[in-house]
């Protein structure tokens, strides 16, 4: 039996993890939310130790400090530019640990035979399963984003039947586990849903794997749920489920700014659809311009829009981009970024990047406030970005980003692309309005250029 | 009232919390808030550490405490990795920036 005042400490615990979600949706509050859910965290693991009698105590608080001194270099040392990736992966072991308990939990109930609970059983088996595709489904996510892994949708023959087989017989085992309890089921389980794992992500595109990232972490929470009804730990449940729900609710909302459905995200490319096209570079011919013309354009400009995208961060030419812009402005031109809701890898992946380069909140305008600039400006510079501006996504049905709500720099009067080379952007389709005629494109990397460019306005 | 409705009632119920809260986040703060949800589930540390606790083999021993490593990277990790992201932006923004340029 839990003593009552563990049971309220886990209450408050709990209140910690909705008050830091709260105060995460707001700008404002979201720093203070986020150390919120650092005391629930810390409440529940000091009162944890009260709850019943623990043995291995000291292998435990090494494990614990193991794993403290490894996710804080993680997460300290990682480039901005990557951190979905180590997202991703803190949620791929998350997952993993939450089947590894409910596998532990299973060899518990195991030698109970019938007088185990049939309804802990089937969480048990819930748990194991889910965590193994959340595991497994996260460290492909991770392989795609590191780019170890191609990015494209990877599909073979077969893959809808192995899919949807494997699914069948997860379901069969987790059967197998309410009626015959019996490690072995569990261990089979585990594999099983580290396979289906691997057979759900590798079909989806690399744009489209922030998505996952968040569907991923909503079957984490879920499953962390589930193994707190097996634990009979009100605190797991109540903070698994709260992920579940809002991860879910999250990957919703995400799938939309992309202009995206959740299913089309995950079984688009099995359909054959056209994301698969368009992987040869083009030949049309294009536009270039050296830094020198695009120095003239820029400088004696009134307004002038920027559009980062995922290329300027890689490049690390934030920096430079920032002076530019400083320069542009001690001239008179007006500028403004214009940051697309998945610019960068995720949802505002790019305002971090940006103002981690200590660009000024108010220069980031959001899509639908500066979209209706656009016709006004007289230069919009793409820095490392293809997709988001793309105008197959208002024109082209076809088109894998049709749909998908786009920054209308095609109604401005120049454009000006800074491009590493021809290759296609993240979605693998190709960009119209590279090759209009008021269109011109710098080719290098992008810092490099940036660099060229700055010393060129300079010199106006 | 049957135990098991009692859990159902808390299932229920967290769904519709879990929603709500975060009904009107802005596409700005996805990112960060997907990133602090992650670290919250990382608190099936608890339940790894009951296991572990309550481990009666070398082989259920070890894996419980893998558990506990793998949570705890979760827990912690994303916690301090979301801080990172927020300190970006947010509260106290403005501050922030000066100091940081008093201390390059």
């Amino acid at each position: 039996m839990i003593p009552t005042w563990v049971a309220l400490a886990y209450l408050a615990a709990a209140i910690c993890f909705i008050l830091a979600l709260k105060g995460l949706s707001s700008p404002r509050t979201a720093r203070r939310g986020n150390l919120i859910g650092v005391v629930g965290a810390a409440v529940a693991l000091v009162v944890v130790f009260f709850e019943g009698d623990l043995d291995h105590l000291v292998p435990i608080l090494v494990a614990i400090g193991v794993g403290t001194v490894a996710g804080v270099v993680a997460a300290r040392q990682v480039q901005m530019t990557q951190m979905p990736q180590l997202v991703a992966l803190f949620n791929g072991v998350g997952g993993g640990a939450a089947a590894l308990v409910a596998m532990l939990e299973l060899h518990e109930l195991a030698p109970l035979g019938d007088r185990a609970e049939g309804f802990a059983l089937a969480a048990t088996a819930f748990t194991i399963v889910i965590g193994s595709i959340s595991f497994s489904g996260s460290l492909v996510t991770f392989a795609k984003l590191q780019e170890l892994i191609t990015t494209r949708p990877v599909i073979f023959r077969g893959l809808p039947i192995a899919f949807g087989g494997s699914l069948l017989v997860a379901v069969a085992l987790a059967v197998l586990v309410v009626v015959e309890p019996a490690i072995g089921w569990g261990i089979l389980l585990a594999l099983l849903g580290l396979a289906i794992g691997v057979l759900l992500v590798l079909p989806v595109g690399g744009a489209d794997v922030p998505i996952v990232i968040s569907l991923l972490n909503a079957f984490t929470g879920l499953s962390v749920a589930a193994g707190g009804y097996v634990l009979d730990n009100t605190l797991l449940l109540v903070a698994g489920t709260l992920v579940g729900a809002s991860g879910t609710f999250l990957t919703k909302l995400m799938a939309t700014a992309m202009g995206r459905s959740l299913l089309n995200t995950l079984f688009g490319a099995l359909k054959g659809g056209s994301t698969l096209g368009a992987s040869v570079m083009s030949d049309r011919p294009v536009r270039s311009a050296g830094p020198q013309d695009v120095a003239i354009l820029l400088g004696y400009a009134q307004r002038v829009i920027i559009v980062p995208g995922y290329g300027l961060a890689v490049a690390q030419a934030q920096h430079t981009l920032r002076e530019l812009v400083d320069l542009l402005s001690s001239r008179g031109v007006d500028v403004d970024y214009a940051i697309h809701p998945v610019a960068g890898r995720m949802p505002g992946h790019m305002n971090v990047l940006l103002a981690e380069a200590q660009v000024p909140y108010e220069q980031l305008k959001e899509m639908d406030d500066i979209n209706g600039e656009f016709k006004q400006a007289d230069v919009v510079l793409v820095v490392g970005a293809n997709d988001v501006v793309n105008p197959a996504a208002r024109s082209t049905p076809g088109a894998p980003i049709y749909g998908m709500p786009i920054l209308h720099a095609d109604h401005a009067k120049q454009v000006v692309f800074m491009k590493r080379s021809m290759r296609p952007g993240f979605a693998g389709i190709e960009n119209e309005l590279l090759f209009d005629p008021k269109t011109s494109l710098l080719f290098g990397d992008a810092k490099d250029s940036m660099s060229k460019l700055l010393n060129a306005v300079k010199a106006l | 009232m049957n135990e098991s409705i009692v859990w159902l009632t808390i299932f229920v119920l967290s769904i519709f919390v879990g929603v709500e809260v975060i009904a009107k986040v802005s596409s700005t703060l996805h990112t960060p808030l997907m990133s602090g949800a992650n670290a919250i589930h990382g608190i099936i540390l608890v339940g790894a550490i009951l296991v572990t606790g309550a481990a009666d083999s070398t082989v259920t021993l070890v894996v419980g405490l893998a558990a506990v490593v793998l949570a705890t990277i979760n827990l912690v990790g994303g916690f301090v990795v979301t801080d990172r992201m927020l300190q970006m932006f947010g509260g106290a923004r403005r501050p922030e920036v000066t100091r940081r340029e008093d201390s390059a």
